[in-house]
């Protein structure tokens, strides 16, 4: 494989796509999938045989679209009109009036100018929705493999790492470290065996960014691997990947054996003297797996613990040797970077935060979904003006970002800009990107019991502090979700929370307690609802009576001493 | 001759060779910080986090265990703040697994509730979780009571760093992690373990005795691995 050759595949592509009358594209995420896409598919297929215009049609599945709150989402090309809530009835009418009389069904699509679509900069999502995820040469002949043929052929690897931290790429998986200085650490390490390798073990409760990417468009990963296995001298890469996420699996398999028949990885890729591969392993549904050094182990196939740093995996990593660990979305920055320069992504986002983020909205927002947006908007726009605002003419409430590490956000912070710093001022975090809004219906009692529960659940038990920390700190927010807490128990909850987060081992211990700390920051007047006066305003908690919440403290209080 | 790094601990200025751990320099010069999962011998895994110490310039509390000296480092193994935070880990571990050292085989000969003594901890202030816990007795001579483990994998590591048996390893996740042999078997009936014993000789707790021996008569050797390991040198 040549460069010529790629272009090639490329230009004879586009040539059959130019030669179907239309093209029909159906959201094939996991959401939309659940919602009958398959069925739908079929439906449009059946249709365009009985009225005989088959062969003229194009009708592919792509990958997430990015409004999955209004899916099954269905495109019609030319023209890119987008409908939403797409059943298999709705198919005999699209075709004969839209496709066959050029009549776009006016009440069923959606507005050319909807914000959830015209307000996103669209960078690592580009391709998303668009291109078939199981064609290599759909990818191709959207761009795909020329920075990685640039690279090879053109470009030096202390080059590339130059670019990449010119263009001032951070870690996308939520800790912001700077890529191209974690790419040099990994480089100058003397060893001849070095890896790459891709964390897409996202657990997030509400986030699935890295899920729509490695099912939406595998080879934009696949390339930005083999350019940071060019950049550091790697001649091995690990897509790792949580095994709940059986689409991803096969999406990113089928991936890396097209990749390989193409000799876009494997030895001497493009004639050049870099050769390498990517192997894929799964996860076995451990969130503590996400962790670097916990997912390193996990690879090796050991129990997925984490161990301390420093060493950091760039230094001792994958069975001792440097290794790159970056994120889905990460390496999904890498190939525009190389594309279009380290200039351009500069340009977008803020002076310390550059390029853009990919956030999965979720919650009580009207249109929930996956979307991009340059670093340093705001999340007021975020919610209000991509989002569409509270369903249901609620009232906002808080915003979680960043997960079961992150914290809440009221309402009197929402102009602050999403980057690293404003998110970590405000008492919460970037994280890998998930953002869930709340109403008046949420309790922040409960929605921060809610998450050290989740964190007392996946914490693999090494360290003393987060194995048994979280446990009792979901016992105390049990407590004051039940209404029988005492003040003496709000005290505990917060000297505990302060020890967790100083004493564990990893980050998922170290950042078990923010939820609560930031809810007792901004929500404190809750908290002290539910256990001086016993009442739960959202509804949710279990509060109890004050003589049931006396006696059940009566019960509750200490064992047996030493 | 290796190079040496001078730093403080503290207060007190002490050189250790280069690559040496903060645990191991403070011991060597007399000051005490206390630990649980390590052990002479063994390899390090900062697990029990009693051992966090304060190092000037890093807002990190750092495992002295695995942290490694450098040139002109100032370390502080004692502050209010760790003082409060051992306290705690401690209270952590006794409400975490069903620890009643009245009837405990080790009660005296105790590394847990030396500890416990040695920060002043009188009570306890969390939940006791009083965990529904087996004893395992299926051994011929030995006996794992899953109620005093505190799972500081000493064992674990024991059995496969010096005896190679990988008998013993850990199963679960979070508080119901627990120790298992082989592939979850009785401990009678994993056909790995060569019932050397060693994993005895280096759990802290009454958590792994032998049967018919009152371990109140004998206090534990944890000292031999450090005399196995050399005599292993040596021979090399």
């Amino acid at each position: 494989m040549t460069i010529e050759d790629l272009y090639q595949i490329g230009a004879l592509y586009r040539e059959q796509l130019a030669s179907f009358r239309a093209e029909i594209q159906i959201c094939g995420s996991g959401t939309c999938r659940s919602a009958g896409a398959a069925e739908i598919q079929r439906a449009f297929e059946s249709v365009c045989e009985e009225e005989g215009i088959r062969p003229e049609i194009r009708i592919v599945t792509t990958g997430c679209m990015g409004l999955c709150g209004q899916g099954p989402l269905l495109r019609v090309l030319p023209g890119d009109v987008t409908y939403t809530r797409i059943t298999a009835g709705d198919a005999e009418r699209i075709i004969r009036e839209h496709v066959i009389n050029g009549k776009p069904l006016k009440e069923r699509m959606l507005p050319e100018d909807y914000p959830f679509f015209t307000r996103q900069t669209p960078v690592v999502l580009e391709h998303m929705g668009r291109i078939d995820p199981e064609s290599i040469e759909d990818y191709i002949a959207h761009g795909g493999y020329e920075a990685l043929a640039k690279a090879v052929t053109y470009q030096s690897p202390e080059h590339i790492i130059l670019e990449i931290r010119n263009a001032g790429l951070r870690g996308r998986g939520g800790g912001g470290y700077p890529t191209g200085l974690k790419w040099d650490i990994v480089r100058r390490g003397t060893s001849q065996q070095k890896y790459v390798v891709c964390n897409a073990d996202e657990g997030d409760p509400g986030a699935f960014m890295d899920r729509a990417m490695l099912e939406g468009n595998p080879h934009a990963i696949l390339e930005g691997m083999a350019v940071a296995g060019y950049a550091v001298g790697a001649t091995q890469g690990f897509v790792y990947v949580r095994g709940e996420y059986p689409l991803a699996v096969d999406r990113m398999k089928r991936a890396i054996t097209e990749a390989e028949r193409k000799q876009l990885l494997g030895n001497r890729i493009f004639d050049s003297g870099f050769s390498f591969r990517v192997d894929l392993r799964m996860g076995a549904g451990a969130f503590v797996s996400g962790e670097e050094t916990a997912l390193l182990h996990s690879i090796e196939g050991k129990r997925g613990q984490p161990n301390p740093r420093p060493p950091y995996p760039s230094q001792v990593g994958l069975w001792g040797k440097p290794t790159v660990v970056n994120n889905v979305e990460t390496f999904a920055n890498v190939a525009p970077i190389i594309h279009r320069g380290a200039r351009w992504f500069q340009g977008i986002g803020t002076k310390r935060s550059t390029g853009t983020k990919v956030f999965a909205l979720a919650g009580r927002v009207r249109d929930t979904g996956l979307i991009e947006v340059p670093m340093g908007t705001t999340l007021r726009e975020v919610i209000f003006d991509i989002g569409g605002g509270i369903t249901d003419g609620g009232s906002f409430k808080a915003v979680q970002t960043g997960g079961p590490s992150g914290g809440c956000i009221p309402e009197k912070h929402l102009d602050i800009p999403v980057d690293y710093e404003s998110l970590a001022q405000a008492g919460s975090i970037m994280g890998s990107g998930g953002m869930i809004v709340m109403d008046d219906s949420s309790c922040m009692v409960d929605v921060a019991a809610y998450f050290m529960e989740f964190c007392q659940s996946e914490s693999c038990g090494k360290c003393i502090p987060c194995r048994v920390g979280t446990v009792q700190l979901s016992r105390l927010l049990d407590r004051i979700r039940r209404g029988v807490a005492s003040e003496q128990d709000i005290e505990t909850l917060e000297e505990l929370c302060v020890m967790v987060k100083d004493t564990s081992l990893c980050g998922l211990g170290q950042a078990a307690p923010n939820p609560v700390i930031s809810a007792l920051h901004f929500f404190r007047p809750e908290f002290e609802r539910h256990y001086r006066d016993h009442v739960c305003e959202a509804g949710v908690c279990p509060v109890h009576s004050t003589e049931a919440a006396g006696d059940a403290a009566g019960i509750e209080s200490g064992g047996a001493h030493v | 001759m290796s190079e040496i790094r001078t730093l403080t601990i503290d207060g007190e200025m002490i050189s250790a060779p280069a690559g040496a751990t903060v645990l191991d320099a403070a011991r060597e010069h007399g000051i005490r910080i206390p630990t649980l999962c390590h052990l002479d011998g063994l390899s390090d895994t900062g697990a029990c986090r009693l051992c966090l110490v304060e190092i000037e310039g890093n807002n990190r509390l750092q495992p002295a265990c695995v942290t490694r000296v450098e040139e002109q480092m100032v370390v502080r193994s004692s502050s209010p703040r760790i003082e409060k935070y051992r306290r705690m880990i401690l209270e952590l571990l006794f409400a975490e697994g069903n620890h009643v050292c009245a009837v405990c085989v080790v009660n005296g000969h105790c590394d847990l509730q030396d500890l416990a003594y040695d920060v002043g901890m009188d009570h306890v202030r969390f939940d006791y979780l009083h965990p529904q816990r087996e004893v395992d007795s299926s051994h011929d001579r030995f006996v794992l009571d899953h109620n005093r483990c505190i799972l500081c994998a000493r064992c674990v590591r024991v059995c496969d760093e010096i005896e190679g048996a990988q008998t013993l390893d850990i199963a679960g996740r979070g508080v119901a992690s627990w120790i298992v042999s082989d592939l979850e078997e009785r401990w009678g009936e994993a056909r790995s373990c060569t019932s050397c014993g060693k994993c005895l000789l280096v759990c802290p707790t009454g958590s792994l005795f032998e049967k018919g021996l009152r371990h109140a008569d004998s206090s534990r050797k944890a000292d031999f691995l450090r005399y196995m390991v050399n005599v292993t040198r040596r021979q090399k």
